[in-house]
């Protein structure tokens, strides 16, 4: 399996986004902000095929668009937690635009691939090239570093807001570099899992982890090993089975984490616990 | 669009136009199908939007995804897939809401579910070869191919739901609004809330049929938005919002009828564009009430 770049690659950039997703979906749930890791899905969506309409990098566009959607989002919403039906109304649109571009990209660019879309939607993590998965573990780093640089004020913020608010810890300014930073970590997760099954990478590690601790570093720990873990576990059923996608393996691994999790700390098998 | 090419596009002449937009079978049933579905979407959507079930609103308009792609792997017709696993998704919302955890730990649930659920469908595809432009279509949505058939499946279902919807209104609207207090007035709110989430799953399948599993969601919270934006008076509420997507539907049909770009982008724009205008005119009536009451006072 080893001997393969591709599989190489993928595991490589794959673990590195995983690490990521994990630290970051952690505040994710703790936020209860999955919705708008769900929105950001789309948007990377959109930005994607409209630089691929503009004949730009791709990537480039996913990541403009995650970044700009994640600043829009958090200013959506109030202080204490975004707006919901404002998200919604607002990525049903950022879709729409999304087909747009699906659609001119396809009837302009008849001679080029039509797969483009498909690729957005659904991730290539096995056709990463060497300077790709560069870039891949280079951004996954610094997001990480900045996620643990501000972690002690974040999840203080994330855990009772007002409190913090009245603290002087910068509320305001840390929700909305969360969701820059978000934003950030979905254009990462888009080129492994694909825009649409980013929110898995994103929610069920982190669900995981919450069900199991409470205790946060440990529970931000838990969740980067569950998304890491999803990932060698996804991509290494998609080689072994040919036919199945990677994208697919990794969240079913990722949801299948969750769901023993759910299960292990599920009322019925300890009676002594009420959760 | 293959038919864009046997007419001549806009002319001046607004009836012949509209002479043209009739004149096609395929066109009639898309207008047909497009306002029953804008009607079910309007009413669902605007209870939907007061419950502050977005995110699982979404999550049952993705699941439609892998319950169409199910059902074309299995050789069943795609309206089986559709209400089949919107239903089952129902279920497990339902299941997820009843547990009562906090708000973090549900999205995360909800989450993972529509996770699951767009893996599955992409899962289904990649084994069914299906090319990709039946993945586009699946996910975006196609009008061209509404056949008669469809159109009264889709009237039987949407007269049922609404059905359900008018003998519950009032109950789940005081269950929406203050469940603990509609609760210790002896309404069944557990019940209500999955009995929703069932109508929702319909109207969701229904929806994606026209709209495709990723656009379902324009229809269903953007008029519903601004009709809460412009209203808090329910029957006014309801009404507004069916109007909304009414309205957008066969705005967005026509324009695409007419256009090479696809409908969906044409109803989420139209939609949003609307939403948008409201909210701004929100805020600046508000600003233009606060300054006249500031001018008043220092009168």
């Amino acid at each position: 399996m080893f001997a393969h770049e591709f599989m190489r690659n993928a595991l490589i950039a794959g673990t590195f986004v995983g690490l990521a997703c994990g630290l970051v979906g952690y505040f994710v749930v703790l936020r209860a902000q999955v919705f708008a890791g769900d929105a950001l899905s789309h948007v990377a969506f959109t930005g994607g095929l409209a630089a691929a309409v503009l004949g730009l990098d791709i990537l480039a566009g996913v990541f403009a668009a995650t970044i700009l959607g994640g600043i829009v989002i958090g200013l959506l919403g109030d202080k204490a937690h975004a707006d919901d039906v404002a998200i919604g109304s607002f990525f049903a649109w950022s879709l729409g635009l999304g087909v747009l571009f699906l659609t001119i990209f396809t009837t302009q660019k008849s001679a080029g691939n039509g797969t483009a879309g498909v690729r957005v939607l659904f991730g290539s993590i096995f056709g990463l090239s060497g300077s790709d998965v560069r870039t891949s573990v280079a951004l996954s780093l610094v997001a990480c570093a900045l996620l643990l640089a501000v972690a002690r004020p974040l999840l203080f913020a994330s855990l009772d807001n007002a409190v913090a608010a009245a603290q002087g810890v910068p509320v305001r300014v840390l929700g909305l570099g969360f969701l820059a930073l978000l934003g950030l970590v979905a254009a990462q997760a888009t080129q492994a899992v694909g825009a649409l099954l980013l929110l898995g990478l994103l929610a069920a590690p982190a669900g995981a982890a919450h069900r199991l601790t409470a205790i946060p570093y440990r529970g931000l720990l838990f969740s980067a090993v569950f998304a890491v873990a999803s990932i060698w576990i996804g991509l290494t059923l998609a080689y072994v089975f040919p036919t199945l996608p990677p994208s697919s393996m990794i969240i079913a691994a990722a949801v299948g984490i969750y769901a023993l999790a759910l299960a292990a700390t599920s009322r019925w098998l300890q009676p002594g616990t009420v959760t | 669009m293959p038919e864009a090419a046997t007419f001549q596009g806009l002319s001046w002449n607004p009836l012949t136009d509209l002479h043209e937009l009739f004149a096609y079978q395929f066109m009639v049933n898309a207008l047909e199908a497009g306002t029953i579905v804008a009607v079910m979407a309007g009413v669902t959507g605007w209870f939907m939007v007061l419950r502050r079930q977005t995110f699982a609103g979404h999550t049952l308009s993705v699941i439609a995804f892998p319950g169409a792609a199910a059902a074309s792997l299995a050789g069943l017709p795609l309206a089986v897939g559709y209400f089949g696993f919107c239903g089952l998704g129902a279920l497990a919302l339902a299941g997820i809401a009843g547990t009562r955890r906090s708000l973090g730990a549900e999205s995360a649930a909800i989450g993972a579910l529509q996770a699951l659920a767009l893996a599955l469908g992409f899962l289904f595809v990649s084994l069914y070869h299906g090319v990709l432009n039946g993945l586009d279509s699946l996910l975006f949505g196609t009008f061209l191919g509404v056949t008669t058939d469809q159109v009264v499946v889709l009237l039987v279902v949407a007269v049922a739901a609404l059905g359900l919807v008018a003998i519950a209104a009032r109950p789940l609207f005081f269950a929406s609004v203050d469940a603990d207090v509609a609760r210790a007035g002896g309404v069944p709110v557990n019940a209500l809330g999955f009995a929703f989430l069932l109508v929702l799953g319909l109207s969701v399948a229904e929806t994606s049929q026209i709209t495709g599993a990723l656009l379902v969601f324009a229809l269903l919270v953007t008029p519903a938005a601004t009709a809460h934006q412009l209203t808090p008076r329910p029957v006014l509420g309801i009404v507004l919002s069916v109007a909304l997507a009414l309205a957008v539907t066969w705005l967005g049909l026509a324009l695409a009828f007419f256009s090479i770009y696809p409908v969906g982008f044409y109803v989420t724009s139209l939609s949003f564009g609307l939403y948008v205008l409201v909210r701004a005119g929100r805020v600046l009536r508000a600003r233009l009430r606060a300054t006249a009451r500031l001018a008043l006072e220092a009168a």
